[in-house]
């Protein structure tokens, strides 16, 4: 990358954010497709929108290209508003989920085609191709066409289509998701490296929780078209606002654990029913809202690695209780445990050479320092 | 034990030997049936070849599967350029250029209209646009006749009834239906994604159509040109009824050269007639067939 496009992509924005979306809906006919959504990002920010099919995440994306219309709302990019302007004015590039390549042209043509079509000296097309492809190790690709490409190479050129661009802001629209399972971590290691070389701004959409945790600087997690949770991967995987967030990120995903929560003077416990053995009964530093006296259902979420092995040195302040161990399932680095707490399968993340085996009792470290929990009923955190 | 299961063999072995022969016999019939579908469809050409190259009196005097004695080329010249269509003996000719005339502009541009339709329909969804999609289908199987007497009434008002432009009008209007509804159902196997790439790449309505979809469309262009020029040469009701001495199409000619001959019927100039009036759709299926079969599977199959 040449400095003038370095310079260019450094350069200060008027306004600090570089995205804001403001209050943003989105409806087809009477169907809400968007709701009420609010968005910031700051120059160099990795955005990931994540959620399950169908919440309206790529439609979001959608509005931020000029794509779609948004029903109300405003979605500001370097500062500038973009109600009424067209994609190509933006100032932004897109990847798409299937490439979309044009499949007649060569690959170098697909990359310059945008300058063609915007009049860009051919001298200078060239010379902005060559340093996309140099980039992006295709320039030996440059006079085959997208259907003589395996799919990680097709994947470079959509690349290389949205950085040859130098927008403000990048977008992709699950852009892995064709790929096969080596060839997806390959490539979000390198759009992680071309992230942090050329520290661009980048608003991604995604299903796959572990994409957004390794690639997000911000993750927006969505439902429903409507937002559950905006904040840094760290915030977003330790405390989940709801109990949708909290299962929806992380794999294994978080126990959600019926028990209730007792006051004892200044003390709070929480215990676990269990059908063939007696409860267990946790200590619980944190002040629970809304339990200011007696008792209280709750649900208690724990990751798999907040239950571990009793004899695991790294824990300190775990509490130990014994559990009959229903299925051991080693995974090489780790070995997961199913029990059986409060009617419900529990994880348990242990150490790779736990000796423990299935039907027997084995006890339990459960560290709930970091641990949720949250309002049955509505599902909100609550400590 | 050893006895035992050499019987075994020699049972599978047996087995073995009635399927195949079974097989073969299937295969026999099948290959036998085929060829006799493909003699008894060949039947009627083969007529009508041999008979155009016999002379009068051969047809007079001998079978109708025979081979002609004698080679007769001259009912062919007479078709193309002597025989009577009622008071003028020019032959097919002059209706054949007619033809032709009619034929190229009215398929190229219903082709190019259909593509349009087509990749607004697919790619470019409005409100009502499948309602729209459903109306032009419907048009596909109005009836000729249907439309004969508002299509005559049109053709007034816009004064070009009888001429060439009229009837090329009438074919136009008539091969919008289709033409679209084969160009719609290619464009919509192809990702809606390569508009939007195009659209944020800065490129217009027909900028995208002209540099990323019609590359692409060669094999329904083929499939629609030749379903479009085989409607269109081989049509006689329009051409019967919105034409007028001097400009109508081979068809009506050929109708006429049949109808009108007075005193001997020539068999043999019926017979080449009918085939030169044959040859151009023939020819286009010959050079293009391939192509056709491939281009109606292409939406099938994702490349």
């Amino acid at each position: 990358m040449s400095n003038a496009m370095k310079k260019e992509m450094a350069t200060p924005q008027t306004a600090k954010n570089i995205l804001a979306i403001e209050n943003l809906d989105k409806s087809f006919g009477s169907v809400k497709i968007l709701k009420d959504i609010n968005v910031a990002i700051e120059p160099g920010d990795f955005l990931v929108l994540v959620g399950p099919s169908g919440c309206g995440k790529s439609t979001l994306l959608n509005c931020i290209a000029g794509l779609e219309s948004s029903t109300n709302g405003d979605i500001r990019i370097g500062g500038r508003s973009m109600t009424g302007v067209s994609p190509k004015d933006r100032d932004i590039a897109m990847v798409f989920q299937s490439y979309a390549l044009y499949p007649t042209m060569t690959v170098g043509k697909n990359i310059t085609f945008g300058m063609k079509v915007r009049g860009v000296a051919e001298q200078e097309q060239q010379r902005k191709l060559d340093e996309v492809a140099k980039l992006l190790q295709i320039d030996h690709l440059l006079n085959r066409k997208p259907s003589q490409l395996s799919g990680g190479q097709r994947q470079r050129v959509a690349m290389g289509r949205a950085l040859v661009r130098d927008p403000q802001l990048f977008l992709f629209d699950e852009p892995l998701s064709n790929l096969d399972a080596k060839l997806r971590v390959e490539m979000r290691t390198e759009i992680k490296r071309l992230h942090q070389t050329l520290g661009a701004s980048i608003v991604y959409v995604t299903h796959d929780q572990i994409e957004a945790m390794t690639l997000a600087t911000k993750i927006v997690v969505m439902k429903d078209g409507v937002i559950q949770q905006a904040g840094t991967p760290n915030e977003i995987y330790n405390q989940p606002a709801n109990m949708f967030v909290a299962d929806f990120m992380g794999s294994p995903s978080m126990n959600l654990i019926p028990a209730s929560a007792e006051k004892q003077g200044d003390a709070t416990k929480i215990s676990i029913t269990r059908p063939d053995m007696e409860d267990i009964v946790l200590d619980f530093d944190r002040e629970i809202e809304g339990l200011k006296s007696g008792k209280k259902s709750v649900i208690l979420g724990l990751r798999p690695e907040n239950i571990t092995d009793s004899t695991n040195q790294h824990i300190t302040k775990g509490q130990i209780a014994d559990c009959r161990v229903d299925v051991v399932e080693p995974a090489g680095s780790d070995t997961f445990v199913v029990t059986n707490l409060a009617g419900k399968q529990v994880t348990a993340r242990l150490n790779a050479d736990a000796t423990i085996i299935a039907g027997e009792t084995a006890s339990f470290a459960f560290d709930l320092s970091k641990a949720s929990v949250f309002e049955p009923e509505t599902g909100a955190r609550i400590a | 034990m050893t006895d035992h299961s050499m019987n075994d063999h020699q049972l599978d072995e047996r087995a073995n030997r009635n399927r195949l022969m079974k097989r073969i016999a299937l295969r026999l019939g099948l290959y036998t049936l085929l060829i006799l579908f493909a003699l008894y469809y060949l039947m009627p050409l083969f007529v009508m070849v041999v008979t155009s190259l016999k002379s009068l009196d051969e047809i007079r005097t001998g079978s109708l599967l025979s081979l002609p004695r004698e080679i007769d080329f001259s009912s062919w010249g007479k078709a193309w350029s002597g025989a009577c269509t009622g008071i003028q003996c020019n032959g097919l000719q002059p209706y054949f250029w007619n033809s032709v005339l009619l034929s190229i502009p009215a398929v190229a541009i219903s082709t190019l209209l259909g593509a349009i339709n087509g990749y607004v329909l697919a790619q470019w969804r409005f409100k009502g646009s499948n309602i729209l999609f459903a109306l032009m289908l419907f048009g596909c199987f109005i009836p000729f006749q249907v439309v004969l007497l508002p299509m005559a009434i049109t053709l007034g008002a816009l004064k070009i009834a009888g001429t060439i432009p009229g009837l090329m009008l009438v074919h136009i209007v008539y091969g919008i239906g289709f033409t679209t509804l084969f160009f719609r159902n290619f464009y919509v196997t192809i990702p809606q994604e390569l508009v939007k790439a195009a659209k944020v790449d800065g490129a217009g309505f027909f900028r995208i159509f002209f540099s990323i979809f019609l590359p692409v469309s060669p094999p329904i262009i083929v499939v629609t040109v030749i379903w479009q020029f085989t409607q269109i040469w081989n049509d006689f009701l329009f051409g019967v009824s919105f034409s007028q001495a001097g400009t109508q199409p081979i068809t009506v000619a050929l109708n006429n050269i049949v109808n009108a001959t007075t005193g001997v019927k020539e068999y043999n100039v019926d017979m080449a007639a009918a085939i030169i009036a044959a040859l151009p759709t023939l020819l286009v299926y010959v050079v293009a067939g391939k192509y056709f079969i491939r281009g109606l599977t292409a939406g099938s199959v994702k490349g």
